[in-house]
């Protein structure tokens, strides 16, 4: 598939943006921008721009969805119909509603939700650009939002993909990258406990690429991680500023 | 056996804090004899204690807490309340009205209506009930003048200070009476509005820089200046 396209990695093994196969995109990260939210975050990967704004605990409507022994974690992930080239129409999609599942059932580990039953947290992702990996920085923002709402979490999440173009192994990968390359692995790691709650595969690796694509993205995690606990800090540390 | 930080260091969650024999306080939690911290604080050591003080976090009901409230609804024999909490509060007629209460005969809406605010104390809480409160007791009751100011709930030892140290010294700077609500609320009442604008200036500086030392002396310097420019506002309407 990819011969008929140009080149994903030219001669000197640089990818399309410049950057080398085991290379992050920028990443700049926000806490605390919504001040209606209990806790927001916003993150810039690459030409990725995800708002994330959380709501609760909080009293659960419609009531009868409230469970007696936890939590209920609500999530919406969803495009704006200005977030891609074509536009894209405001209703969920069904890629969307699948993408909301998959963000919260790797975000509920990292939360204690039996501290509050009968409550609910309502999580709302918006993707204002999108430029491939949006699930991973959605969970890396949306981790963050959650931390910024006060709410008490085991970890913070931190999420990466890895993938496969032009039969190289290769961290984070960008728009085309993921829709000519030949495989896509996004992985969600709480790196403290050295736990991953996202493992997926798109395409067709080997058992050895597979496990090379898995090290790699973890390690991106981490790299995330660092600037996760960086942004977080920022918010307080900044005041400190202002006064001296 | 170790400790990962010092104290009162900044830590996000996930962040080890110790290692060993520890005890897991506030916002921490033990997994394999390792402490992490669970919230955005500041650590704190305290003999075989770990804790986190949260810089933000949600108000959840206490047995014996006073809180401040809002009336969102007016039932038959009750009231729910919002307490800035995960849960609503009920209050129930029969601890607001002393003489027996017939639901035909009194109207409740007469006595509190939706949107009024009441300070009342908490008098049941458990994980399957929402807590209940009572106004009884002195000073409790419908709030009828003053202004409210909302903080966040982990900094109301912060604006108390040390053995009340800090809200009677802006008590007695602003000259305005203080009403701390356990779930984030403050009542604010003074002589002038001026008076009441002064202690919310107080009480936001509280919470915006609760987590950096020498607070009390650079709230009661932040006063006496804000305490200057009013009156030099008032110096200058005079002329003009």
């Amino acid at each position: 598939m990819s011969q008929k396209h140009e080149k994903l990695i030219d001669k000197k093994g640089l990818r399309l943006d410049g950057r080398k196969p085991e290379e992050l995109r920028s990443v700049q990260i926000e806490v605390g921008i919504l001040p209606n939210a209990d806790g927001s975050a916003y993150i810039q990967q690459g030409k990725n721009k995800i708002l994330a704004g959380v709501y609760g605990p909080r009293e659960l409507h419609p009531k009868h969805l409230a469970l007696p022994d936890r939590t209920v974690l609500r999530c919406r992930y969803h495009m704006a119909p200005f977030s891609v080239q074509e536009r894209k129409s405001p209703a969920p999609s069904r890629r969307e509603i699948e993408l909301s599942k998959v963000i919260r059932e790797s975000l509920e580990p990292s939360i204690f939700l039996e501290y509050y039953p009968r409550t609910g947290i309502d999580l709302f992702i918006e993707v204002l650009q999108a430029d491939g990996g949006t699930r991973c920085a959605s969970i890396t923002a949306a981790s963050l939002a959650l931390a910024d709402a006060g709410i008490p979490m085991q970890d913070l999440v931190a999420a990466c993909a890895a993938g496969k173009i032009d039969d190289i192994v290769v961290l984070d990968l960008m728009d085309t990258e993921d829709k000519i390359g030949s495989a896509d692995v996004p992985v969600a790691l709480m790196p403290n406990l050295n736990a991953i709650t996202l493992l997926q595969m798109d395409g067709i690796l080997t058992f050895e690429e597979f496990e090379k694509a898995v090290n790699l993205a973890l390690e991106g995690c981490r790299k995330i991680h660092a600037m996760q606990k960086e942004a977080l800090k920022t918010k307080y540390v900044n005041v400190k500023e202002v006064e001296e | 056996m170790s400790t990962f930080f010092e104290k009162r260091q900044l830590v996000t969650p996930g962040d080890m804090l110790a290692e060993g024999t520890y005890v897991a306080g506030e916002n921490t939690y033990k997994k394999d004899d390792k402490i992490y911290a669970s919230r955005l604080g500041l650590v704190e050591y305290k003999d075989k204690m770990v804790n986190v003080v949260a810089l933000k976090a949600f108000y959840i009901p206490k047995l014996g807490d006073t809180v401040i409230g809002v009336i969102v609804e007016v039932g038959f024999n009750g009231w729910t309340v919002d307490i800035h909490s995960p849960y609503l509060a009920v209050l129930r007629a029969s601890e607001v009205l002393s003489r027996p209460f017939r639901p035909q005969e009194n109207d409740l809406s007469k006595v509190l209506n939706a949107g009024d605010l009441v300070i009342a104390k908490i008098i049941a809480y458990d994980r399957s009930h929402d807590p209940r409160l009572t106004v009884g007791e002195p000073g409790l009751g419908k709030i009828t003048r003053g202004q409210i100011v909302k903080i966040t709930p982990t900094k109301i030892p912060r604006v108390i200070g040390r053995n009340g140290s800090m809200v009677s010294m802006i008590k007695q700077e602003t000259g305005s009476h203080i009403i701390l609500g356990q779930n984030g609320l403050v009542l604010i009442t003074g002589k002038t509005l001026e008076n009441e604008q002064l202690a919310i200036m107080a009480i936001q500086k509280i919470e915006n820089e609760s987590h950096i030392s020498g607070l009390t002396d650079r709230i009661a310097q932040a006063i006496k200046k804000e305490k200057a420019k009013q009156k030099e506002e008032v110096k200058n309407e005079s002329k003009t």
